[in-house]
């Protein structure tokens, strides 16, 4: 079986973790006038549930 | 020939892959609007098309290959009977996808398919404007014959009621002589 050959120092194992970093996401205006709350591009959108005009979902 | 599928299947084998999506046509035609994982959603949408193509169709052959994937009988009418003759007008295109925001528990990418209830644009404003198109015609054709034969019949009072008129003129003249 591998096993590795020498202890991971504190600095390699902190300089990989550095690399893990979140995305932010980006956000349009909502186009529903009534609404105009950021969400997710090209998704029907979480706060009045519309799509280009259609309602596609209920709103939580 | 269509290119094969490459990669995974959906549920892991072909078979589950199968029966998976046919689970999801029926849940489709029976709700008309159904919540899945996009990549199911993905998959469905030519599977879904391909058989409402079919249900257009109508004749007995085509029911039973559709009665291969939809097997139960109730959604096999519902999809002839009534889904079939909404998309006359349509070529292609009966399905709408719609991206929703991403399930809770995974994180999965979510979406919502539906069949696309409105009428075609042109279709409506055909029927607004009243247009008639040569294809109707030959139907409007098989009355008219009917019409000119109403015709003469028309013109052959007409022509007793003139008659008659000079009746009427004569005996005002002899009226008049005497």
């Amino acid at each position: 079986m591998a096993v590795p050959k020498r202890k991971m120092s504190r600095s390699n194992t902190r300089t990989r973790r550095a690399q893990w970093k979140a995305v932010a996401p980006s956000l349009v205006a909502c186009s529903n006038r009534a609404c105009r709350k950021p969400r997710l591009s090209h998704v029907a959108c979480p706060s009045c549930g519309q799509y280009d005009g259609r309602q596609v979902v209920q709103p939580a | 020939m269509p290119t094969p599928t490459k990669g995974a299947r959906l549920g892991g084998s072909p078979a589950h892959e199968r029966m998976l999506l046919a689970n999801l046509a029926t849940a489709l035609f029976t709700h008309g609007r159904i919540k899945t994982t996009e990549a199911k959603a993905r998959k469905l949408r030519p599977l879904a098309e391909r058989l409402i193509s079919k249900a257009k169709r109508g004749d007995l052959h085509n029911r039973r290959e559709v009665l291969k994937v939809i097997r139960d009988k109730d959604v096999l009418h519902k999809l002839f009977a009534e889904i079939g003759p909404f998309f006359a007008d349509r070529n292609g295109g009966y399905t709408r996808i719609v991206k929703t925001m991403p399930r809770k528990g995974d994180n999965a990418q979510m979406a919502v398919i539906e069949l696309v209830a409105d009428k075609l644009v042109t279709t409506e404003a055909e029927a607004a404007r009243g247009t008639k198109f040569a294809k109707d015609e030959a139907a409007v054709a098989a009355p008219a014959v009917e019409a000119t034969e109403e015709a003469p019949a028309a013109e052959a009072t007409a022509e007793t009621e003139a008659a008659a008129e000079v009746e009427a003129t004569d005996e005002a003249k002899a009226e008049k002589a005497e």
